[in-house]
């Protein structure tokens, strides 16, 4: 099992399953360090994945069969964006302008957002009498899909590292820049400071709104992109109702495994992505039960490394201090 | 942040409380609002008349006595999960495990029917499959608060990793008992009917509504008139004060948070000997999350909750039959349920907070719209 022609297997697998839980668990890192604990994750990527399902379906229906390269990306894109924009700003609209309870408004969203997902997965057929059974998006998934062109000539190496689609490396790509803003900008100090304590940043002249909004909406439209990569990379533009299962909570549970560190969400999503396929890599038709265990993992060392950063009480791997909790200035 | 002497247009200032006369009016304008909004969505999707969709709706819930009591029922078993949450939310424990605690009560009670079947008297059979359910459930509540008390673990994070660890620990029950099954398990016990719940006068729901009603009265006496109930509200307000006052927060948390898994336990437990004699992983229903929405919208109040868990169980089963009647999909209703959300918590809002606009541009007339 451990020779490398397996790890080269193993290790790509790991790593599209991995690449969803990063998208999330970017989004929601940076929207937690403005203290909005937005539970709404797993909802935000099921519209990001169905907005952008209902852009390449209308793309691929007006192009009639003759799709070119730039805009079957850029549609299912740029609609995948706004869906997810929307779902942040509606949360950013109750929680932040509204002060309502962000546990409530985000699990209220996810109800929505899941509920939105899988009833356009449904019905979008019918709504827009295609001549399909189901959305099958092959087509655009192809671009989507689309490796480079020498990475099979590469041997394990170009199974390892080049085996992907665009998405999956734009995913590292903005895990990085979110931690080089997080850490070394002033944008990023700011964030910080709104998320820590708002009434500090409110008095040192920060705009703690504009920074939640900012922050939560970028946030939404990263996490949907996960969505978008789920759809139309990894299942290969196949819609399958509840098939995005769990995964928007377990990005949740991403962004403290990383202890809200983007930079070391990408290691740690590839680790949980191979631990969600281990049970089926490991299925030797012996031990189906075994394998109801092994799914349980993830969740169980999110839990340990929860205690033990808890625990330990380093201050830089705390979660923000007014994480979940309302800011209105009066109440101070 | 504004300029020197800038007035903002709007200034919002908090509300002193409001007669709850006028709070209702608001709760219902935004519901009435929703329900407009939901009506154009499913007009504009499927070209129906507006007025069908609600008399689908209507008859969703009220349509056949059978309807009516499952929708009693539902109400009930979401009721006694609210209830269940409510302690430790009051102390600002946000317990959102509460859908893994139904679980690991109902997987407690499936586990102990199974395997003391025939083996017991049929009433002590119950009582050991009600004592187990609580004591899973409370466990599974007591695990994160252990950490809260110790090491200020943060407690919304803990309890929803541990609704997935229930969900796989059933998921492995069911594949290790039935190795040959397709994930899924039959009825418990079909011949001997042992360890199901009995109906009273015939009816299978009046038990579980009935042990609704007497949860929530007592968990109104609980928190309004005793000593813990005082104590708990005093941590939700300030730590520092509960401290200086003398009272053991750690041990506050641990004891509410047993409670509240315990009750828990017991609504797994009725799920399982009274409703379904089976479990699946999908045994809670996301009632655990919804449960979060029914005791926040109620302020905590538990004969509050007995509206706000009718509103929703109302809800959930008329876009259910809205989605039957039009050929939808039937997440459809997850859909409904979720602008409604939206409006209410929105309401909120103008429930507690006051629109001051400036007073120079003499418009004053639009202050007192929502």
């Amino acid at each position: 099992m451990f020779d490398l022609s397996s790890i080269a297997v193993f290790i790509p697998r790991a790593v599209v399953q991995g690449i969803p839980l990063l998208y999330g668990a970017t989004g929601e890192i940076l929207t937690e360090k403005s203290g909005n604990l937005n539970l709404g994750i797993p909802g935000i990527m099921y519209v990001g994945a169905i907005s952008g399902v209902i852009g390449a379906q209308f793309y691929e229906q007006s192009a009639g069969g003759n799709l070119s390269a730039f805009p079957a990306i850029m549609i299912p894109l740029l609609f995948s964006l706004i869906g997810s924009a929307l779902m942040g700003l509606l949360y950013c609209f109750l929680t932040v302008t509204l002060r309502a309870n962000q546990n409530v408004t985000g699990l209220a969203l996810t109800t929505f957002g899941v509920g939105f997902g899988n009833f356009f997965g449904a019905s979008l057929v019918k709504l827009t009498g295609s001549e399909t059974a189901s959305i099958s998006l092959g087509a655009t998934s192809s671009f989507f899909c689309a490796k480079l062109p020498f990475a099979d000539k590469l041997g394990w190496f170009g199974q390892i590292f080049l085996s992907y689609g665009f998405l999956a490396y734009l995913a590292i790509i903005i895990a990085l820049v979110a931690a080089f803003i997080l850490k070394r900008t002033r944008l990023g100090l700011h964030l910080r400071a709104v998320g820590e304590n708002p009434a500090t940043a409110d008095a040192a002249g920060i705009n703690v709104v504009k920074y939640k909004y900012g922050a939560t909406v970028i946030g939404s439209m990263i996490a949907g992109l996960g969505g978008l990569y789920y759809v139309l990379d990894y299942i290969n533009g196949v819609w399958s109702n509840n098939g995005f299962g769990d995964r928007g909570w377990l990005a949740i549970a991403l962004v403290i495994f990383a202890v809200w560190r983007p930079n070391i969400g990408i290691f740690a999503s590839i680790l949980f992505g191979g631990l969600y396929i281990f049970s089926s890599y490991n299925n030797t038709g012996m031990d189906l039960a075994a394998n109801e265990l092994y799914k349980m993992l993830p969740y169980v060392v999110t839990i340990i490394v929860l205690i033990i950063v808890s625990a330990r009480k380093k201050k830089e791997n705390q979660p923000p201090e007014s994480l979940g909790l309302p800011y209105f200035r009066e109440e101070r | 942040m504004n300029g020197k002497t800038h007035t903002p247009l709007i200034h919002v200032s908090k509300r002193d409380a409001l007669p709850w006369q006028k709070a209702w009016l608001i709760r219902g304008g935004s519901i009435v609002a929703a329900l407009i909004v939901c009506a154009l969505i499913t007009t504009m999707l499927t070209g129906e008349n507006p007025l069908q969709v609600y008399g689908s709706m209507l008859s969703g819930a009220f349509g056949t006595g059978r309807r009516i009591w499952q929708l009693l029922r539902n109400i009930a078993i979401l009721l006694t999960i609210s209830l269940a949450v409510t302690p430790a939310f009051k102390m600002r424990f946000w317990n959102i495990g509460a859908e893994g605690q139904v679980m690991a009560g109902a997987l407690a009670c499936t586990v102990t029917m199974l395997y003391l079947g025939d083996k017991l008297p049929n009433a002590v059979l119950i009582l050991i499959m009600l004592i187990a359910s609580v004591a899973a459930g409370a466990l599974w509540a007591f695990i994160p608060a252990f950490f809260k008390a110790k090491w200020n673990t943060n407690e919304t994070l803990f309890t929803l990793m541990m609704n997935y660890i229930a969900t796989q620990l059933i998921a492995f029950f069911i594949v290790w008992k039935y190795p040959n099954g397709t994930g899924t398990m039959g009825i418990v016990n079909q011949d001997t009917r042992a360890g199901w719940l009995p109906r009273i006068g015939g009816n299978e729901f009046l038990l579980i509504i009935l042990v609704s009603a007497v949860i929530t009265a007592v968990m109104y006496v609980y928190l309004g008139y005793t000593k813990h109930g005082y104590e708990l509200s005093v941590v939700g307000e300030s730590e520092r004060t509960a401290r200086y006052v003398g009272i053991k927060v750690g041990k506050v948390v641990l004891r509410t948070l047993i409670l509240s898994g315990a009750v828990c336990g017991v609504v797994g437990f009725l799920l399982v000997a009274g409703v379904h004699h089976s479990i699946s992983t999908n045994i809670a229903g996301g009632q655990g999350f919804t449960a979060v929405m029914v005791s926040w919208l109620a302020h905590f109040n538990p004969i509050m909750m007995v509206f706000s868990s009718f509103l929703l169980c109302f809800l959930g089963q008329g876009a259910d039959q809205i989605s039957t009647d039009l050929g939808l999909d039937h997440a459809f209703g997850d859909i409904l349920t979720g602008v409604i959300l939206f409006f209410i918590i929105g309401s909120e809002f103008f429930i507690n907070y006051k629109l001051n606009f400036r007073p120079k541009e003499e418009r004053k007339g639009r202050a007192g719209n929502v």
